[in-house]
């Protein structure tokens, strides 16, 4: 302390002093991250390993060994892979319109982007069970244009799943590739097209390369939030499809199995990191 | 680009928007139903059902507890993000990219898992008074939304304006309140309203630390839906998606949505 006190070399306290203010300044988010976010997170793996025996397995045996959790794993994964693809083929196309559009148009689109962004997940489910309902909008509509006779049942199956997840989650699919779209310099398409590449080379070759940052972005964000969706399947096709997201919240609210509950929510966290893990790493790589 | 191929862009980007439209219009049409069932098309407007939201059960009661939440956390968070924030843009920080991902790195983590993640560890510490884990628990959920948009708009600014304004007389704290603050307003409400929105709209972490009688609002919505969904629920969500698009329109006036596009790089 007394050496401390000392008359130093001009520039080191200083340095020192800006290191610690500014150890200072991140504490209090340090102590937020560290004690409400990644310290419950190592807690809750080892509530999936131990249990009053000791060090156990059971859970995740029971998870990923019975079919029928391996049939809850791969409902989740489903629901994941189907919206995120159906998601990015409504949205590689519109993107590009979107970034051709200009004045009253281009504002017209972009706030039906951020306008559902607005509302709540629980509010569009709940618009969806209306939609979907047998004598529901979508139905009527069918019938009245003759393309079915009889209702069809829609709410509570997979489709009303799909639909209602995709309209969710699109806003993240297309926002990305849009941005990234929007900044394409058009000379490199008609470079590719002067020497003399086919539309269909120069798409390949060309384009698809330059917006596959935007992509990469857009199908590791959908792709995570749906896998781990839960109000989306709880309203729209409800116990019939159960999921990860389901069993984990059945788990503690229902069936006090915080263990189980907690293995299927690290196998979920497990798929969430790999999908960060494996874009970032993708969109690093050089092209 | 072919011509075929152009038409194919806009066919799917009007369909994309009809499509992402149709689930608000549709809450908004059958709030007005006269029915209590949503029959659609509208064969008459009636607005008593918006006069029936404030006789939910345990409406009032939610609203109060979501709008405390989300207003406390979010101003908490605001200030130790922004302080935060401010280390990572010196550069003083060891470590400041890797505390920059760490900050934000709840976003893409499930909110369920979050969820049962917090309240495995409060119970472990004890910690199990409901308005205090949530409001503890929002803190997590807010604060990377902050740290995001305060660390973009901080990485804009010029810190050497405060030594500027030192220079030409001013107190350190008046040069931060008359340079720093009125520079990152922009970044503030931004950053405020996103936090604010996440926080109000969280479902699947609250679930896990309410009880019976502290829910916050989309618990008590999804309740309502599941147990008996009526034209009320229609009329509570479309005033929440106007007061929404309220909030967003002052804001786009007052400092511009499309800084919002700017908060994700």
């Amino acid at each position: 302390m007394t050496e401390a006190a000392l008359p130093a070399p001009v520039a080191a306290p200083s340095v020192d002093r800006e290191r610690l203010a500014a150890i200072g300044f991140v504490l209090p988010s340090f102590v937020i991250i560290a004690g409400v976010f990644a310290l419950p997170l190592v807690l809750l793996l080892g509530v999936s390993i131990v249990d009053a025996n000791g060090l156990t397995f059971a859970n995740y045996r029971r998870l990923l060994g019975t079919p029928y959790y391996l049939g809850v794993v791969w409902n989740s994964l489903r629901l994941g892979l189907l919206t995120t693809l159906i998601a990015f083929l409504i949205s590689y196309p519109a993107a590009f319109a979107l970034a051709r559009a200009r004045g009253a148009l281009r504002s017209v689109l972009l706030a039906t982007l951020f306008l559902p962004l607005a509302a709540s997940v629980i509010v569009k489910a709940f618009a969806w069970t209306i939609l979907l309902r047998s004598d529901g909008i979508v139905n009527e509509t069918l019938i009245a244009l003759g393309i079915i006779e009889d209702p069809i049942r829609m709410i509570f199956t997979e489709t009303a799943l799909i639909v209602g997840a995709v309209n969710i989650f699109l806003p993240f699919m297309i926002l990305p590739i849009y941005a990234i779209v929007a900044q394409l310099d058009p000379r490199y398409a008609e470079a590719a097209a002067t020497l003399g590449a086919s539309p269909l080379v120069t798409f390949v070759r060309v384009i698809l390369p330059l917006t596959l940052p935007g992509i990469i972005a857009g199908v590791a964000l959908v792709f995570s939030l749906s896998v781990s969706a839960y109000v989306v399947p709880t309203l729209l096709i409800g116990e019939k499809y159960p999921t990860l997201a389901t069993a984990i919240a059945k788990a503690y609210l229902l069936a006090r199995e915080p263990g189980f509950g907690a293995a299927a929510g690290v196998v979920l966290l497990a798929i969430a990191i790999a999908v960060v893990a494996f874009s970032a790493r993708l969109s690093r790589e050089p092209k | 680009m072919t011509r075929a191929a152009i038409i194919v862009c806009w066919v799917m980007a009007i369909g994309l928007a009809l499509f992402l439209i149709a689930p608000l219009l549709v809450i908004a049409a059958a709030s007005f139903s006269p029915t209590p069932v949503f029959d659609l098309p509208l064969t008459g407007a009636s607005t008593r059902w918006y006069g029936k939201i404030g006789r939910l059960d345990g409406f009032w009661p939610s609203l109060l507890l979501s709008l405390q939440i989300a207003l406390l956390s979010t101003a908490i968070s605001l200030v130790c993000g922004t302080l935060a924030a401010i280390a990572i843009a010196r550069g003083k920080l060891p470590g400041a990219n890797i505390f920059a991902t760490a900050l934000v790195s709840p976003l893409m983590m499930p909110g369920l898992v979050l969820g049962i993640a917090l309240l495995q560890g409060f119970r472990a510490v004890g910690f199990t008074t409901p308005w205090a884990t949530l409001l503890v628990a929002h803190l997590v959920i807010t604060l990377p939304y902050v740290a995001r948009t305060m660390i973009a708009g901080l990485a804009r600014f010029d810190f050497t304006l405060i030594e500027a304004a030192r220079t030409l007389g001013c107190t350190y704290p008046g040069s931060v309140l008359r340079v720093m603050v009125p520079a990152l307003a922009p970044s503030f409400l931004i950053a405020g309203i996103f936090s604010f929105l996440a926080s109000f709209d969280n479902y699947p972490v609250s679930i896990f630390l309410a009880d019976v009688r502290t829910k916050t609002l989309p618990i008590r919505m999804l309740q309502y839906i599941e147990e008996a969904p009526d034209p009320t629920l229609a009329a509570l969500s479309t005033l929440i998606l106007s007061g929404t698009v309220i909030l967003l329109f002052v804001s786009d006036r007052v400092v511009g949505l499309h800084r919002m596009a700017g908060t994700s790089d």
